[in-house]
Parts: C-alpha cells; sequence; structure tokens
C-alpha cells in the first residue's frame, strides 16, 4: 500500500500545487481538480459507467452477443425470458438479448452523427454572428432564434416527412432541428472573446478573419460546446427512439430500440418483454447521458462553482 | 420534446432574445410583435420548403397516374406549379393567412375544419397534464429546496430525472400494461368507451367540459377514467420540468436576505417558504409553465399514438404515412403557431408580472 501510495502522492502535490511552473501543469492541475470533484458526485460516477457500458457492449456486441439480430426461428416466436434466451424472443423467433445488444451500435450510431453535424454548424453559425457583429449577428441569430421557436419533434416530423424515413433522414432532421442551443453557446463565448487582447494581437499580425475563428476562438469554445453535447446527449436518443417508435426513424429489420418497442405493442397485453426491454435499454441509457451531463456541467460550469 | 430540458441555466425563457432595455414600453412591445412576426414567417417559410422538397408529384397525387395530360396539365396550373417559387410562396402565404391550409387528401374535408376537430382532444389532454404537473411538481421543487442537500431533496432530483429519461411513448404502454390490462383501473386507449361515443353533443369539442354542461356524469367519468393514464403520463414529464426550475428558483429565494428577515422577526418556516418566497418565485414560475405547457403540446404526438388519442399529434402522424402533405404542413403550422403564441405569453406575463422587468 504505502509503496504504491507514495508515487502517488507525489502526482497529487505536483497536480495541486498553488504555483505551477508550466501551462500543461496548471491545466492538468485544473483537470484533476475537476476530476476530483466528479468523483465526489455518485450519481455523476454512474452516468459515466452507463455510459461507457454501452460504449463497451457497442464496441464488443458481437462478443457479448455472437448470434444474429437479425436471425429468424419461427418455431421459438414470442418465447418468455428463460435461460438460454435472456430477454426472450419476439414475435420472429429473434433474440431480443442479442437485438437489445446490437441495438446498442445503433443508438450510438445515431448520437454520434448527431453530435458529429450539429457541434460544428452550431459552432460556425455562433462564432461567426459573434465575431462579425452587426448585419451577420443579426441575420444568423434571427435564423437561430426562428428555429428555436419550433417544437422540435414536430419539426423532425415534418423533414422525415419530405425526406422519407430511415436511419439517415432520421439523423439529418435531428440534427437540422438541434443546432440552435450550439449557436447560441458559442456566440455567447465568442462575444466575451471578441475584445481580448490576444485576439487583437492575432488580426495586428495580419491573421485572416477565417484564421482567428478557426484557430483562436472555436478552440476556445469547445468546452461550452461539448457540455452542451452531453446535456443534449439524452434529448437527442429520446427524439430518435421517439422517430423510430412511429416508424419513422430507423426501418425494421434494423434492431432500433424504438422501432422495437413499436413491433412488441401488439403483443404487449401477453408478452410483455417484447416492448418492454428494448424501452429499459432506452431509459437506462438516456438516464446514463443525463447523470453524466448534469456532473459534467457542475465540474465544469463556473458559475456552479 | 426534451430537448435542453436537462439545463435548467437557461432561465425562465428561451425564445427570442429580448431587446436591449432601451426605449419604451411601446418601442420594446413593437420589437417584439415584429421578432414574432418574423418567427411566424419562418415557420411558413420552413414549411412551405418542406412541401417543395417532397419527393411526391402533389399534382399526380389529386389526379392519378391515370390521367390525361390535359388534366395533368390544368390542375398543374392551378396548384400555380409552373410559376416562379417566389411567386408559389406569396400564393402560399397569402392561402395560409387567410386559414386556407389545402385540402386533406385522405379526409376529404379543409385541413383546418380536420385540424379544429382534433385540436381540441390535444388540448384537453395537455391542459390536464399541466395541472397534474403544476400540482406535484411545484410543491416538490419547494420541498426539493428546503430540504436542500438532504435526502428529500435528491430522492426529488431523481425523480426528476427519470422524467426526463424515460422515452415517453414506452411510459405509456407500460401504463396501460399495468393500469389498464392488469389493474384495470383506468379506461383503455381512446377517449371513450364504444358505448359512450356521440352521446354528448360536441360544443367545445372538450369532452370533459362538454358532459359537464350537458349533465352527462356517466360519460364524464367514463371520459376522465379514459385521460387520466394519458394525462398523468404526460403530467409526469412536465413535473420534472416545473419541480427542477422551482427547486432552483427557489434555492436562489432561500438565500435572500429578505428571507432571513422574514425568520428574524419570526414569522412560521411554513409562512417564509410558502407564503414570502414561493410569491416571488411565482413570476419565473408562470413563464416557465407556459414553456412547459408548449412542449407538452409536442410531446402529445408520441403519446396520442400509444394511447389511440384522435388529436392534433396523431393526425399529423397519421398523414404523414398516407403522404398527405396539406394536412401535415398545417398540423405543423398550427403546433408551431401555438408554440409562438405561448412563448410570446410567456415573454409578457413576465414583463407584465415582474416590475423590474418593465
Amino acid at each position: 500500500m504505502t509503496a504504491l501510495e507514495a508515487p502517488g502522492a507525489g502526482w497529487r502535490a505536483w497536480l495541486l500545487t498553488a504555483s505551477p511552473r508550466s501551462r500543461l501543469q496548471a491545466r492538468l492541475g485544473a483537470l484533476y481538480l475537476g476530476w476530483l470533484a466528479f468523483l465526489a458526485n455518485p450519481l455523476a460516477l454512474a452516468g459515466m459507467a452507463i455510459v461507457l457500458a454501452l460504449l463497451a457492449t457497442a464496441l464488443l456486441a458481437p462478443l457479448l452477443a455472437p448470434g444474429s439480430p437479425y436471425a429468424q426461428d419461427l418455431t421459438q416466436r414470442l418465447l418468455p425470458p428463460s435461460a438460454e434466451h435472456w430477454f426472450g424472443t419476439d414475435e420472429l423467433g429473434r433474440d431480443i438479448y442479442t437485438r437489445v445488444i446490437h441495438g446498442g451500435r445503433v443508438t450510438l450510431t445515431i448520437v454520434l452523427l448527431v453530435a458529429i453535424i450539429v457541434a460544428p454548424l452550431g459552432l460556425a453559425i455562433g462564432t461567426a454572428a459573434g465575431y462579425f457583429g452587426g448585419l451577420a449577428d443579426t441575420v444568423l441569430m434571427r435564423i437561430t432564434d426562428i428555429f428555436l421557436a419550433f417544437p422540435r419533434l414536430i419539426l423532425a416530423l415534418a423533414f422525415v416527412a419530405a425526406l422519407g424515413p430511415g436511419i439517415e433522414n432520421a439523423v439529418i432532421a435531428i440534427a437540422l432541428t438541434a443546432w440552435p442551443p450550439y449557436a447560441r453557446v458559442a456566440r455567447a463565448e465568442t462575444l466575451t472573446l471578441r475584445e481580448s487582447d490576444f485576439i487583437s494581437a492575432v488580426r495586428l499580425q495580419g491573421a485572416s478573419a477565417l484564421r482567428i475563428l478557426l484557430r483562436h476562438v472555436m478552440p476556445l469554445c469547445l468546452s461550452s460546446v461539448i457540455i452542451r453535447v452531453a446535456l443534449d446527449m439524452a434529448g437527442i436518443i429520446l427524439t430518435a427512439a421517439g422517430l423510430g417508435f412511429l416508424g419513422l426513424g430507423a426501418q425494421p429489420p434494423i434492431p432500433e430500440w424504438g422501432a422495437m418497442v413499436s413491433s412488441g405493442r401488439e403483443f404487449l397485453l401477453d408478452q410483455w418483454w417484447v416492448a418492454t426491454i428494448p424501452g429499459i435499454a432506452i431509459f437506462v441509457v438516456s438516464l446514463g447521458f443525463n447523470l453524466l451531463g448534469d456532473g459534467l456541467r457542475d465540474v465544469l460550469d463556473p458559475k456552479r462553482r | 420534446m426534451a430537448s435542453g430540458a436537462t439545463s435548467d441555466t437557461a432561465g425562465p425563457r428561451a425564445g427570442p432574445t429580448r431587446p436591449a432595455g432601451r426605449g419604451g414600453w411601446s418601442l420594446r412591445a413593437a420589437g417584439l410583435l415584429g421578432s414574432v412576426l418574423l418567427t411566424f414567417f419562418g415557420l411558413l417559410a420552413i414549411t412551405f420548403v418542406i412541401g417543395r422538397v417532397v419527393p411526391i408529384d402533389p399534382v399526380l397525387a389529386i389526379v392519378g397516374d391515370r390521367a390525361l395530360p390535359a388534366v395533368y396539365a390544368r390542375v398543374r396550373q392551378e396548384l400555380a406549379l409552373d410559376e416562379p417559387l417566389y411567386v408559389q410562396f406569396w400564393i402560399y402565404l397569402s392561402k395560409v393567412l387567410q386559414g386556407d391550409f389545402g385540402t386533406s387528401v385522405i379526409t376529404s374535408r379543409p385541413v383546418l375544419e380536420d385540424i379544429l376537430r382534433f385540436f381540441p382532444a390535444t388540448i384537453e389532454l395537455a391542459t390536464l397534464a399541466t395541472i397534474i404537473g403544476v400540482a406535484v411538481g411545484v410543491p416538490m421543487g419547494v420541498i426539493g429546496a428546503t430540504q436542500h442537500g438532504r435526502w428529500p431533496d435528491h430522492l426529488i432530483r431523481v425523480v426528476g430525472l427519470i422524467g426526463y429519461s424515460v422515452p415517453i411513448f414506452w411510459l405509456g404502454l407500460v401504463g396501460l400494461l399495468l393500469f389498464y390490462a392488469k389493474l384495470d383501473w383506468v379506461g383503455g386507449p381512446g377517449r371513450l368507451d364504444v358505448y359512450y361515443e356521440d352521446i354528448v353533443e360536441p360544443v367545445t369539442r372538450l369532452l370533459l367540459i362538454d358532459a359537464a354542461l350537458a349533465g352527462e356524469w356517466d360519460v364524464f367519468a367514463n371520459a376522465f377514467s379514459h385521460i387520466l393514464l394519458p394525462a398523468s403520463i404526460l403530467g409526469y414529464f412536465s413535473l420534472a420540468y416545473i419541480s427542477r426550475m422551482t427547486r432552483s428558483f427557489m434555492l436562489e429565494q432561500l438565500r435572500q436576505e429578505y428571507v432571513t428577515t422574514a425568520r428574524a422577526k419570526g414569522l412560521s418556516e411554513a409562512r417564509v417558504v410558502w407564503r414570502h418566497a414561493l410569491g416571488n418565485v411565482m413570476v419565473p414560475l408562470v413563464t416557465v409553465i407556459a414553456l412547459s405547457y408548449a412542449s407538452l403540446l409536442e410531446g402529445a404526438v408520441l403519446t396520442e399514438t400509444v394511447f389511440a388519442w384522435p388529436g392534433l399529434g396523431r393526425y399529423i402522424t397519421d398523414s404523414l404515412f398516407n403522404v398527405d402533405m396539406n394536412a401535415v404542413l398545417g398540423g405543423t403550422i398550427m403546433v408551431g403557431s401555438v408554440f409562438i403564441g405561448l412563448n410570446l405569453l410567456s415573454d409578457m406575463l413576465y414583463r407584465i408580472l415582474d416590475p423590474r422587468a418593465r
């Protein structure tokens, strides 16, 4: 024990020092303090555990559930949970456990795709509006406000109606409705940065607006945008699952949780497991992201310290 | 629906930006009106674009694929599809502003008539849900704040978090399974049992009110047993939001000095909390409630599907599957307008109720 603690204590002292020798040390120290605050929050830890478990299941899906999520066996229809089929089987004799595990991949893909579209889009619009100000700001923020003032699911529905159902279109529809808060966050951050000395210094050195935005403004807006992504994940998962449930997201036979709940509706009264178990998966994962997002905000948001 | 629901830093409202505190009341009101009109214009522009993107030929949808070329051409001309886009948009705009959303292909009634027929069911559901959300959520938030950091606070936080995280359609199904199929405490899907249908004359189309007006208490009881479960489930969703916001507003108030003063002069704790602190929280709370009502209109889409509730949400999704774009867009415009209206209302209430905002 003591042998293990000694170097640990050295690291701690180095990280927690009041007079860091380098920028790196200061940054790592701040990160470490945040990590300690995060560790002290059991709910946030639980959230992180759930999210990590989701990542692990998605990565290891073929190992955790070796069978194919599409393999049908009509002699094994609608079997209750048992040692052989942990979560039972559905109306086509597919193993629900396998489908739920592989469904994690689908959910994660949707969430990641939305985040990849939405965060840069919001960041670009928000920083441009904040940096250029004036007419550009007014126009961009008006558009943002217009999108913000809409009911998100209804707008996503209308977009899917236009584009046709399917995972890709669900991702596009959710992304089209999810970017405005990111733009607002990024704009607010940019406004506080715009007049700072280091930006003026870069500008005097002749850097172009594009370079200032990309290299100097956007990196500093990233952390708020990332918190926002973490907080938004649950909402994205629920919207995607809702679209899937309505039959407008992922199409059968893809093992998407929302679509699985929907196809189990018919058998709800007699075979409850078909519809309820995928729903539990949605619930647990979105709870995990909510807990994690809350914890991250408590740690990273200076106003809450 | 759940977007940003977890962030209570967003403040009481997240609608259009408030103009800076310059100018008089009328000037700011004009600015507000301008931004609302602009938002409404944006709504129409987006629905117009969506209507154009649809990979379905609107002419074929009307005349069918065996129509003569001459008929096809005439309908195409009637729909003004040969005009430039801005002219089409202008026509679209003027029609919508006159309440003409076109005709529904499925019901072959004007879309507006359909909307007026289906919307009351949604309003009834969302209103009852909001009542439940306020009646339970506000006390929960107050208790959470007064017991800050102790187990009731944690419990209430977790109950709220579950409300944010649970897929509402799944909760509806589980509720139906438990309370309708197993326990038989509530009515099943739909607004009424079949043998109670068409007894009450539709006056307001809000079934509970119509039944009460007609004195048909059997129908009232049946309708209530049907609406109770979906409204509670929607209400849980709004409760999660309302209790969280109440808690954070109350925490802020309880730190203020007037609370210390009130305690120091010997007022009972209950009076300090429920009268003084809660009284001051009421203003931002009203805006929160208006916003949560708006988000319930949306949450109703999924709930209505689960409970076979003949409301606007189900009208939109049903039309969507039948590629009835007039109905989809009309419904979207309707919900969007109510949404914008509630945003405006919450903003105005905030200004009227809070003397500091004047």
